[in-house]
């Protein structure tokens, strides 16, 4: 039991500081919440530093097997941890800037790490389930937060809509897989369907509404519409988050489904996946460059990326083909992506001031005269969301395409291409205007000493990544070992 | 007799009128919510007679969580309303376009 303990003491801290800090947060003046702020990042942390200190080298299980604690789980949290320490950062800033500085945002996003953190970890299908729904709860609360704004609340009930249907999906899904195997362990799920083959088509029925689910939660076509209103409509701050920390968690969970209790449906949910791959990038990527309003672009942009994971999880299959483990390159994808997305997002905070969102690409016009350090910044983000090196992005493309390739779906590998081509257009686009074009307006950017140190580190940590990806990609290989 | 196939039919139906009701609906976004139980009760019904008939306790556990989950679920989604109706003024399914592209 105390060893059980032990295992979720991460949790258990993360929970207990989320709590206190929930009444904390009720008790003190308006004036004095940056405490709350503070107090949210030393409970992150905190918690980083026992993830890292407890890493695990071994899977172990807790609680009838309902937690697991592999490498792979806590790779994820670490990752998740050290992105939601940027998103605070990032958060502060936009937050007392628009005058929605609450206790609540900061509360709300510590839960929703924790119900992240219990999806990586998740043994059975009830903790995926109810992870999933910590962390869904959360955003949709987040997403209204700003009470009066029409589009926020609109986007707020868009998704709120869209992500109970696709719980109940996810729901149908595991209740059929749960009446047939008669099972909620995802290692004895897939034990019964390694023995008991003919029951094929039901196991199949169940697994097609837990993909949908998956897709609905990761954004991918044609699970995507509400992608690109919520990310429009939330707070810049909200959207950051969105963008970023759930989808290494969506990742976790994918990987938990398909690889640890799915394994023997192989064939059956890569083909589900090629599709939904394949439609993502081409939407993703031909839709965004009809966008005028930069966050409704960067969604776009998303969900083509969303496309491009989906190919390294559909490429696990060259484990033993060529030796390196399979996911991997989706861990590293997803990692560099939520990187990235974080700086491209704060980016857009970075430029905004009160009543002023910068969300409109005309606001990026001649930033290279106003301020050339910070037009570089920008530069970096979209050269490496394109994949263009020596930036990040262009290993983590690279990456996915060497193993697609080595899994022999060489087709695949030259549709993604094509269609990250077309995407750099938009990407390069921004640039342009940037750097070419004579500037709307000369006011000079507002933000913070901290605002501004925090995001040249991370577009700094972009381009180190870039010049030695190995470190990060022979860690993700590591822990993928499965 | 009552067999597994009879509920799990009775359960299948009941999800399809939910989910057909949250694309067909383009009034008011209560019934919007009311689809969402709907949905969450029908799982609960298969879930009860798996567990039932497979003479296996976990499904009616599951059960509970479902039921605490779909309350806080509900609980969220009447305050997003709430404040969805003080800055539209109207709870109008087709009033929410004001993003598009």
């Amino acid at each position: 039991m105390l060893i059980e303990l032990q295992m979720i003491l991460p949790e258990i801290v993360l929970m207990s500081m989320a709590c206190a800090l929930l009444v904390f947060d009720a008790f003190i003046p308006s004036e004095r919440r940056h405490l709350t702020y503070l107090l949210a990042q030393l409970a992150l942390l905190v918690t980083a530093v026992l993830v890292v200190a407890s890493f695990p080298q071994i899977t172990e299980y807790a609680f009838n097997r309902t937690f697991v604690d592999d490498p792979m789980s806590g790779a994820v949290k670490a990752f998740i941890l050290v992105i939601t320490l940027f998103i605070f950062f990032y958060s502060h800033d936009y937050l007392k800037e628009h005058g929605i500085l609450k206790g609540e945002y900061f509360v709300l996003g510590l839960f929703a790490v924790l119900g992240m953190m219990i999806m990586a970890s998740a043994g059975s299908l009830l903790t995926i389930y109810l992870g999933l729904e910590l962390l869904s709860l959360c955003l949709y609360a987040m997403v209204a937060m700003h009470r009066d704004s029409p589009p926020a609340s609109e986007a707020a009930m868009k998704y709120f809509v869209l992500g109970a249907l696709a719980s109940g999906l996810l729901l149908y899904g595991i209740s059929i897989i749960y009446g047939i195997s008669g099972t909620l362990d995802l290692q004895e799920i897939n034990n019964y369907i390694l023995y008991n083959s003919e029951r094929l088509p039901m196991l199949v029925y169940g697994l097609v509404f837990i993909i949908v689910a998956i897709a609905f939660k990761l954004g991918a076509v044609p699970f995507h519409m509400w992608i690109p209103d919520v990310y429009q409509g939330a707070p810049t701050s909200v959207t950051l988050f969105i963008s970023s920390a759930p989808k290494i968690a969506a990742f976790a969970m994918t990987i938990r489904f398909v690889n640890d209790a799915f394994m023997h449906l192989t064939p059956e949910w890569q083909g589900i996946l090629i599709i939904l791959s394949i439609l993502s990038m081409a939407m993703g990527n031909i839709i965004a460059i009809a966008q005028s309003n930069i966050k409704r672009m960067l969604a776009y942009s998303t969900i083509a990326h969303i496309g491009f994971l989906l190919l390294g999880i559909i490429s696990s299959q060259s484990v033993s083909a060529t030796g390196v483990t399979g996911f991997a390159d989706a861990l590293f994808y997803v990692v560099t992506y939520a990187l990235m997305s974080i700086g491209a997002f704060g980016f857009v905070i970075l430029m905004g001031r009160k009543g002023h969102e910068a969300d409109e690409l005309d606001d990026y016009k001649g930033l290279a005269d106003k301020n050339p350090w910070f037009a570089l910044i920008m530069l970096i983000f979209m050269f490496s969301l394109a994949g263009v090196p020596p930036f990040v992005g262009f290993w983590a493309k690279w990456f996915v395409l060497k193993e697609i390739v080595a899994t022999g779906l060489a087709p695949l590998a030259v549709i993604a291409v094509v269609f990250s081509i077309i995407g750099a257009y938009y990407y390069l686009r921004v640039v342009k205007l940037m750097y070419f074009d004579k500037p709307v307006s000369m006011t000079a950017i507002k933000a913070t000493q901290t605002m501004r140190a925090v995001i040249s580190l991370n577009g700094l940590a972009i381009l180190l990544l870039g010049v030695s990806p190995g470190l990060l990609m022979t860690f993700c290989i590591e822990v993928m070992k499965l | 007799m009552l067999t597994l196939t009879h509920i799990l039919l009775l359960a299948t139906a009941l999800f399809c009128i939910s989910v057909a009701g949250i694309f067909i609906n383009r009034k008011n976004v209560i019934v919007l919510l009311m689809c969402i139980e709907l949905m969450l009760l029908a799982v609960n019904m298969n879930f009860i007679a798996f567990s039932h008939f497979n003479q296996d306790i976990t499904g009616q556990v599951f059960v509970f969580f479902i039921l605490t989950v779909a309350a806080a679920e509900s609980a969220i989604g009447l305050a997003i309303l709430v404040v969805l109706f003080r800055n539209h003024d109207s709870i109008n399914v087709e009033d929410m376009g004001s993003m598009k592209g």
